[in-house]
């Protein structure tokens, strides 16, 4: 058994780096079936995740920051199940990120301009940032070059573009009302890209990345989408159905005072604004930080960053609805759970289109753009 | 006389190009520009207060706490809400958390490329490497052994032939001076403190639920409970959890961090003649010691000017003011005039060039950052501030570390006014931070103890509560140093928001009388070797710490009605 894996550990490169990251086959395997347990994959899958990610060739990845606050960037260096994120690193060439590399000036553009042309429809695309058009682009460039320009350029010549957080993916904060520099999320910059895969929220969180691109180095495709281009396997359910407190909210007890017996003792924060049963996302099953925690298990509620317009539709954040079905009732729980869901679903969706239209009011002409302000899952509002 | 355009400016936040003019292998002068607005101060206008911490968080995901406590601090001042106890604490621990964190990973992940050579370290011996480590700290992966595995990953990265983030640098370059082993070293050090940054910001999601972005602030508090007999609340374990991560925080940064500072800094001793900038620091304190309004400050609030340290001024943010001479927006009444942030006008008028673009029209208008001045003197703010004002102040740890520091390098006072000055003086300030983290989770836990669980002031909670119209200014300091958010809240919306921010007054444009701003400042005399690779305007740029996304903002002075925010 031993000398097996001495064998194999000289004969396959992959598996003399894990050795020399001090990461055993054993815990490799173990970083394995937790990728397959995220994506919510069959244990046969762990040995296809395994095979894949030892044969070995680098797929050449480039980062782009537009109007970003480098958030995602930094959530994926905090990507976590420690050792196994290095390696998810190492299977990438990560020819070109700013925040991280260490080329500057026309070397760093040079870097660039290299994958575009000599990795043409090979190489993928990460967003970070919506896309200014405001000012003939003046609002966002590098290089001398506009926002959007680089993005026609980069994200059209590639296999795949993933738009990272919720400004690359929905346009995000710039696009709030009243979108001062006429932001755009990737999809509506740069429409008709081939493949498109939106990882919202703020900031996405890193284990989701390091899972999609696992998922498209094992089956050589992307996962399942739901309408508004999120993987499944992360956005498939939302916050309040995965939410560790859902037992308080079906029994009625809530928070209703920062810092009262009931806050202390973890009820549901529904009642603070919580946004989690209209917000799609795995935060309550993988956690943040290794799993350290998320904001409800710290007590804050939800925000709903992985909407599209959260900031307009689920602003103000510490407002809750009323009249919501079965709300604090104690029977019937099943019933009332889904009820109180779909009637929250569609007072959030009025609430957004209000508070949109108040701050047209407000803003009037200044704006540039402005948010269409589509219903509760509408895509491409943000122009 | 060449023209050297460095675009994008990378490890830093944000977008940066700089352009300078070199003669005869030394900068003669230099334009600082931000090229990235996204204008999030309007985007708050007609909002309710309390939601602004979140939004303006979004301006930086790096120092992603900072712009959090700002506004909180600001609508608090409005409204005058107050914080308890353990809601101060809470907020030390985060902000010198970040302070920690955040100047760690700069050090190694943004700064060390400049002064570290990657593809020398595959020349080192590791026996040597072995040596120098233990000659300079006695932590413990130093064996032989150790260095010689990341040598061998180092040379099969490099033999695989991609590069990546590591590609097209400028490896070879005369200006880097370390011996190979020390090369060696600070790589697996760099490699180290990537996993050390993951680790340590764990205490931010016990404490704010997730990093980046943390999600526990509040108007008057915080969110997080504490309560000893509750598993959803910081209780015992999660106070024994922060120990150990400030533990190990201390640990690295004390035998890891600091060690790897001072013996890069000893190869590089002409740095200390180069970078020193305006020479005016400006701090305005942080981490109170007591609630309410002028709590005492652990690190002093003060102001230097001329780099009189003899001379501490008192902060007095009436002297305050920003100018738009070289900045992409217009006053009503001129483009000459310094205005105060509660009189801050701006609208964004874009005079530059349509991109593509070569070259910026540098003596107009030239970046997004507004020109920030104090009582008319552009200011430096960041870690070598704060170290000289609590320096100069008699800050009896900082005394201690920054004379330990000049000793060991053999250099004089004079040799802070540089960019290795600055390197320094962030290293000291971590130390003396990570080392107080253990004192604020000790009064948390004795103030649990004695079952005082009180987080938030609810008095101001409710709209209804507030005055009709009200302003506050929020003061912190940020990791890349001072900054100031200034709030107007008319019938419970925001009328007017404005933020001062770190790096627009380091990174600024000249101002109406022609003034640079500190960068600028800095890299006058800055030398270099080969214009096609400008490594040493990066070292005196990043010396810095750039946060660029963080710099640009914008306000809008007109006054109009705005809708109610309607709350719960």
């Amino acid at each position: 058994m031993e000398r097996a894996r001495e064998s194999m550990a000289e004969e396959s490169p992959f598996a003399a780096e894990l050795a020399r990251r001090g990461v055993s086959r054993r815990e490799f395997l173990h970083f394995c079936g937790v990728v397959a347990t995220v994506l919510a994959l069959p244990r046969s899958a762990i040995a296809k995740i395994a095979a894949a990610i030892e044969s070995g060739e680098k797929p050449t990845l480039v980062w782009l920051e537009f109007q970003d606050c480098a958030g995602n960037t930094e959530s994926f260096l905090r990507a976590g199940r420690p050792t196994a994120a290095d390696i998810v690193l190492d299977l990438l060439s990560v020819d070109y990120h700013e925040t991280i590399m260490a080329a500057a000036g026309h070397r760093a553009e040079q870097a660039l301009a290299r994958v575009v042309e000599e990795k043409r429809g090979a190489y993928l695309a990460i967003v970070e940032g919506s896309i200014p058009t405001g000012a003939g682009g003046a609002y966002c460039t590098i290089g001398g070059r506009s926002a959007l320009e680089i993005a026609r350029e980069v994200c059209g010549g590639a296999a795949a573009t993933i738009a990272i957080g919720t400004c690359a993916s929905f346009g995000g904060i710039p696009a709030a009302a009243p979108n001062p520099t006429g932001a755009l999320s990737v999809a509506d910059a740069v429409p008709g890209l081939r493949t498109l895969i939106h990882l919202p929220a703020c900031p996405a969180n890193g284990e989701n990345l390091a899972a999609l691109v696992v998922h498209y180095l094992t089956y050589g495709r992307w996962p399942a989408l739901d309408s508004l281009r999120r993987p499944l396997f992360a956005y498939g359910k939302s916050i309040h159905d995965g939410c560790e407190r859902r037992g308080h909210y079906d029994a009625g007890q809530y928070v209703e005072q920062w810092g009262d017996p009931a806050h202390r003792k973890g009820y549901c924060l529904y009642k603070m604004g919580c946004k989690g049963p209209v917000t799609y996302q795995n935060c309550p099953a993988i956690g943040w930080n290794q799993g350290t925690n998320w904001p409800i298990g710290c007590g804050h509620p939800c925000v709903g960053c992985a909407e599209p317009n959260f900031w307009d539709r689920m602003t103000p954040f510490y407002a809750h609805l009323a009249g919501i079905p079965g709300f604090g009732v104690h029977s019937n729980l099943d019933r009332i759970g889904l009820g109180a869901t779909a009637g929250v679903a569609a007072a959030f969706a009025a609430q957004g289109l209000l508070k949109i239209a108040q701050r047209r009011a407000v803003h009037g002409a200044r704006r540039h753009e402005e948010p269409a302000g589509p219903p509760a899952g509408g895509e491409g509002g943000e122009s | 006389m060449t023209h050297v355009v460095v675009d994008p400016v990378t490890r830093i936040e944000g977008h940066l190009r700089i352009e300078a003019e070199v003669e005869e292998g030394a900068v003669r002068d230099a334009w600082s520009s931000s090229t990235m607005f996204r204008g999030i101060e309007i985007i708050l206008r007609g909002r309710d207060p309390r939601d602004a911490w979140v939004f303006t968080q979004r301006i930086c995901g790096v120092c992603t706490t900072v712009h959090a406590i700002a506004s909180i601090r600001a609508v608090e001042n409005a409204i005058g809400a107050t914080p308890p106890t353990n809601a101060r604490l809470l907020r030390n621990l985060i902000m010198a958390s970040q302070m920690v964190h955040d100047h760690v990973v700069h050090f190694y992940h943004l700064h060390a490329l400049d002064w570290v050579d990657l593809v020398n370290a595959l020349s080192a011996d590791p026996e040597a490497t072995s040596k120098l480590a233990q000659s300079i700290s006695t932590w413990p992966k130093s064996s032989a052994s150790y260095f010689s595995e990341t040598k061998k990953r180092l040379e099969q990265f490099v033999q695989r032939g991609q590069l990546g983030p590591f590609a097209n640098a400028y490896w070879g370059h005369p200006a880097y001076r370390l011996p190979p082993e020390a090369n060696l070293l600070a790589v697996s050090h760099y490699l180290e403190a990537l996993d050390w940054q993951r680790d340590f910001a764990r205490i931010h999601a016990v404490l704010g639920g997730k990093n980046p972005h943390l999600q526990s602030f509040l108007v008057g508090g915080m969110a997080t409970p504490v309560d000893l007999d509750s598993q959803a609340a910081i209780n015992a374990g999660s106070i024994a959890q922060m120990r150990q991560l400030v533990a190990g925080a201390r640990d690295f940064v004390t035998r890891v961090y600091l060690p790897d500072l001072l013996a890069i800094a000893s190869f590089y001793p002409e740095w200390t003649g180069y970078g020193k900038g305006v020479g005016s620091y400006l701090v305005y304190g942080e981490y109170p010691d007591a609630d309410g309004a002028n709590a005492p400050l652990f690190l002093p609030s003060g102001v230097i000017r001329d780099g009189n340290l003899g001379a501490v001024l008192d902060f007095d943010p009436s002297r305050v003011s920003e100018y738009v001479t070289h900045s992409w927006y217009e006053y009503a009444g001129g483009d000459g005039v310094g205005l105060h942030p509660f009189e801050g006008e701006t609208k964004p008028n874009y005079t530059g060039p349509q991109p593509p673009y070569e070259r910026l029209h540098t003596d107009g208008k030239y970046s997004w950052l507004k020109s920030p001045r104090y009582d008319g003197r552009p200011m430096e703010v960041g870690p070598l501030s704060r170290m000289l004002v609590a320096y100069a102040r008699g800050h009896a740890r900082v005394r201690e570390l920054v004379d330990a520091t000049l000793a060991k390098l053999g250099v004089g006072p004079a040799a802070l006014f540089s960019t290795l000055g600055r390197v320094a003086a962030r290293g000291i300030e971590t130390q003396v931070l990570v080392e107080k983290l253990d004192d604020w989770l000790d009064q948390l836990a004795d103030n649990m103890g004695r079952g005082e669980l009180a987080i938030h002031d609810n008095s101001k909670w409710d709209p209804s509560t507030w005055p009709a119209d009200a302003t506050g200014a929020g003061f912190h300091e940020a990791p890349r140093g001072a900054l100031g958010h200034w709030v107007h809240i008319r019938d419970g919306a925001i009328a007017n928001y404005q933020c001062v921010v770190p790096s627009t007054w380091n990174a600024g444009p000249r101002d109406a009388g022609g003034q640079r701003g500190p960068y600028e400042e800095a890299l006058l005399g800055t030398p270099v070797a080969d214009p096609e690779q400008p490594l040493e305007i990066l070292r005196t740029v990043h010396s810095f710490d750039p946060c660029m996304a963080c710099g640009v903002h914008v306000v809008d002075g007109r006054r109009r009605e705005l809708a109610r925010v309607r709350a719960a």
